[in-house]
């Protein structure tokens, strides 16, 4: 049930400006809901990023991320038309994947 | 050498409290830069989109049969020429209006049923914050031009006039109370003189808009219903003659702006 994600790459001299846009909760665990008790921990912990199908970037990622987060990264090496795949992992095992190519 | 140090201090102190608006509002403009640079927006015009194409109602239609005002079934620019006057429903329409009474006639929905949840939240939003920031995405670059030939067009611009400059409620505010004078703020956030054509285009062409301070797509029609809250009058009702008639006022302010949403903010 994860919502829709966005990226787009940009060449610019000679690394790809990747940057992704996507839907999340974010809840750190530390608030409470109407009825008092804290809403449960559901963040992303873990990004992917593979350029034409090999793993480039592997981060992790904390409940410090805001909700709805944006992420950029600079790819060196890659080239126009490379295939680009962003993908999440949360703390629930959901998960999310999505694809571009440099622009 | 330590007096000396603190006098410095103090002085920077001084510097600080008498630093000039203009260089807060410089901060302010470039966080809004910030934050508009890909913008979770875009994530609700996604989902907008889909939302329009979707089947539902008692006639299991989707809205892409919608005449915006650009004739059925074009979106293209539809927002940038809203609001305006609408012969099929007689009366001024913006664009929320228009796309609830798609709702009504192609989805056959009633109007209640789909205004039950006109304003979300950041855990669930809005099914028409996320039609409208669609709609609104597909006027990205094109002049703003509300109708202002029918009379009444006319009559909403005056009626929203009047009402900007209205003082009312518990603490006699009027619209103009906050946004009515050039450097005014609340906490950060610059007040635009809503009642000129500089500061009108800026905030028109920038709203629908996500704010990234509560997660949240806002649309026109909450930001004319919120600011009436924060003057503690009676909430006004949604889509009202009252509410379409300040945005008519604000969009006739901004005519001419190049539509740049939806935007984000603080």
């Amino acid at each position: 049930m994860a919502g829709p994600m966005k990226a787009r790459a940009r060449m610019q001299g000679n690394y790809a400006d990747v940057r992704v846009l996507m839907s999340h909760p974010m809840e750190t665990g530390q608030r409470k809901g109407r009825d008092g008790k804290p809403i449960p921990k559901h963040f992303i912990q873990n990004l992917a990023v593979k350029l034409n199908g090999k793993t480039v970037i592997e981060g992790e990622c904390s409940q410090a991320v805001s909700r709805n987060p944006v992420f950029s990264f600079r790819i060196g090496g890659a080239k126009p038309g490379d295939k680009i795949e962003i993908s999440w992992l949360d703390n629930k095992g959901e998960t999310n994947k999505t694809e571009t190519a440099v622009a | 050498m330590r007096a000396s140090g603190k006098r410095t201090l103090l002085l920077a102190a001084f510097a600080f409290a008498a630093a000039p608006a203009a260089a807060q509002t410089s901060q302010f403009e470039q966080y809004q830069k910030m934050v508009g640079e890909d913008s979770p927006a875009e994530l609700f015009v996604l989902v907008g989109a889909d939302l329009w194409r979707k089947k539902q109602g008692p006639k299991n239609a989707s809205l892409e049969r919608c005449d915006l005002g650009k004739g059925p079934g074009v979106v293209k620019g539809a927002y940038a020429a809203l609001p305006r006057y609408f012969a099929d429903a007689n009366q001024v329409m913006d664009a929320e209006s228009r796309i609830l009474y798609c709702m009504e006639t192609l989805q056959g929905r009633s109007r209640k049923e789909a205004l039950k949840r006109p304003f979300g939240n950041a855990d669930k939003p809005s099914e028409m914050e996320y039609l409208d920031a669609f709609v609104a995405s597909q006027s990205d670059g094109f002049k703003m031009t509300p109708g202002m030939s029918h009379p009444q067009e006319k009559r909403a611009y005056e009626l929203g006039k009047a009402l900007f400059f209205a003082r009312t409620g518990l603490y006699d505010f009027s619209c103009a109370s906050c946004h009515g004078e050039p450097g005014k703020r609340i906490r950060m956030s610059d007040l635009p003189v809503l009642s000129e054509p500089g500061p009108a285009r800026a905030a028109m062409s920038t709203w629908p808009a996500y704010r990234v301070s509560n997660s949240q797509m806002k649309t026109m029609q909450w930001r004319v219903n919120n600011c009436y809250r924060q003057m503690r009058t009676p909430q006004p009702v949604w889509g009202s003659e009252v509410v379409n008639s300040m945005i008519m006022y604000l969009t006739v302010n901004a005519k001419g702006a190049v539509y740049a949403g939806p935007g984000t903010k603080r």
